[in-house]
């Protein structure tokens, strides 16, 4: 695959991929408008925003390794959006659980979040987007500087494994599912770390071989 | 044990005179002839029983559609999903189906299922149902009172228990393949549980002869209990000395207590049981102790610390 070569094919392509990252979300209003959500449609709906807050912080995961593996660098054009959408989803995940499940009973929120050790582990992920997402614009970026955004923005590590712990105490049971996400995260996360170690072995490597160079250089 | 009747039996509830002449006409005739003609000619899900008697101990409150008490279910034998079981469970064969009482009483015996309907007259209980999930239904189960079974095999004087087995049929069982549970499925209640009249065995819901999902043919109803608590599709029913280890109690000792009562002052580690969801409902309800059956069951455990035997 070629990717988009020009400017304006990056453009119609990010506008295809905007429409698309809002399908889960207008499949939700359409099965709510006609009650094809279940017996228990709020459960539905805070259910599937979640999964969907993870599905998004996976993909925006994938994108730096996908890069790097297929050699189609515009994918990187493509990062920021989707991450901002995992945002998306988060605050309507949280929307539903402050509104839908707990109708704003501050009181009863309030002990859920101290009590409660996945609904701690789940808000302290959606706090730790808040900068993220606050300072996703090319100006933010300029104003940190590019190392500094980086570093920041390396907390998305934590975010998706803090993530996918809220996932694994909520159920009851059956951890499936929440063993799937935490094996494609293990995956996503260890490619970096090996690669990252595989750039220092090369990097002493090429240390060493300078040293060795300078000796031999009469 | 003084029995109480539930505070929600309101005037309007009560039956009319005329209604209640049919029902002593209806005794007469159970009383002469059939009990069978209560019981559909076949035995499949969504069939009507014809005849079945009103009982003081339902509640007024409206019951939760057909729909939704048929197609969110527990009943991991078929998955874990809510839909699973309504998808999966049509695979199960639940005629013939035989019970067997077993342990420490004097009569063992083994009931066909349509033996075990004919017992007593079938009795429509319109319970609350909360299931540790945190959410509830209302249900009109049609069934009989456990206490019937368990006075006809006489319970000998060592019993304190009964355990409650469940089918664990891999052929039809999708669930039973995974680990999540320790199959067969296994609950349990103390001897005076069992023998209290709100206990009943159900055997339909709506009038109608109960839908596999629902655990047919037989399942046990605890209404002040959580719902796992009410084992499905029964083949077994045991009359022990020893407190019962449940299926919940292995999979989640520090979760899951032998009493499983329902109680808002005891969480569960992970969630808060103070409110629950009525399905079909927007807004949560306060949950009830003992879901509401406080005035007929707290009596069953005076001087117990409720924080301790969760």
């Amino acid at each position: 695959m070629a990717g988009p070569a020009t400017a304006r094919q990056l453009a119609a392509l990010k506008r295809i991929l905007f429409v698309l990252c809002l399908v889960p979300l207008l499949r939700l209003a359409w099965g709510a408008w006609d009650d094809a959500l279940g017996a228990n449609p709020i459960e539905f709906i805070q259910r599937s925003l979640g999964s969907w807050t993870l599905n998004f912080l996976l993909i925006t995961l994938t994108v730096s390794p996908l890069r790097r593996l297929s050699g189609w660098h515009w994918l990187l054009r493509l990062r920021r959006m989707l991450g901002l959408y995992a945002f998306f989803y988060a605050m309507l995940h949280l929307v539903s659980y402050l509104w839908l499940d707990q109708f704003f009973d501050w009181q009863a929120i309030a002990k859920d979040i101290l009590k409660r050790p996945f609904i701690t582990v789940g808000m302290s992920a959606f706090m730790l987007l808040l900068p993220l997402a606050a300072t996703s614009s090319d100006a933010m970026i300029r104003r940190l500087g590019g190392r500094r955004w980086q570093q920041l923005h390396r907390s998305v590590y934590a975010i998706a494994t803090l993530g996918v712990v809220h996932y694994w105490w909520l159920v009851k049971r059956d951890t499936t599912l929440p063993a799937l996400y935490a094996a494609l995260l293990g995956l996503l996360l260890g490619i970096r770390a090996l690669w990252r170690e595989l750039e220092r072995q090369r990097q002493t490597a090429g240390a060493d071989l300078g040293k060795r160079t300078l000796r031999n250089t009469p | 044990m003084l029995i109480q009747l539930p505070a929600d039996t309101v005037p309007s509830e009560i039956t009319p005179r005329a209604v209640f002449d049919k029902r002593r006409e209806f005794l007469k005739g159970l009383a002469g002839t059939a009990l069978a003609a209560a019981l559909p000619k076949s035995a499949c899900a969504g069939e009507k029983f014809s005849a079945t008697l009103k009982s003081p101990w339902s509640t007024t409150e409206t019951p939760t559609p057909y729909k939704s008490v048929t197609t969110y279910n527990n009943f991991y034998e078929f998955g874990t999903e809510k839909t699973d079981p309504a998808q999966l469970a049509q695979r199960m064969k639940t005629r013939p189906w035989q019970i067997s009482i077993e342990g420490l009483v004097k009569h063992q015996k083994s009931f066909a299922i349509d033996d075990l309907i004919k017992m007593a007259p079938l009795e429509e209980r319109i319970y609350r149902m909360r299931c540790v999930e945190g959410w509830s239904m209302v249900i009109p189960w049609l069934g009989l009172p456990l206490a019937t079974l368990l006075k006809h095999v006489e319970p000998q004087g060592a019993t304190k228990y009964v355990e409650f087995i469940s089918a664990a049929d891999p052929k039809t069982m999708p669930g039973v393949a995974s680990a999540v549970l320790d199959w067969p499925y296994l609950e349990g209640l103390r001897l005076d549980e069992a023998m209290h009249p709100l206990t009943i065995l159900a055997v339909g819901l709506y009038g109608e002869v109960l839908p596999n999902q629902n655990g047919a043919p037989l399942r046990l109803v605890v209404p002040w209990k959580y719902g796992f608590k009410g084992a499905k599709s029964i083949v077994k029913i045991r009359l022990t000395d020893r407190e019962p280890w449940t299926a919940w109690m292995k999979a989640g000792p520090r979760e899951y207590g032998f009493y499983s009562n329902v109680n808002p002052a005891v969480d569960h580690p992970r969630w808060s049981q103070a409110t629950e969801r009525r399905i079909g409902e927007f807004a949560k309800r306060r949950t009830l102790p003992f879901n509401g059956y406080a005035e007929q069951v707290a009596g069953l455990y005076t001087g117990m610390d409720l924080q301790k035997f969760f």
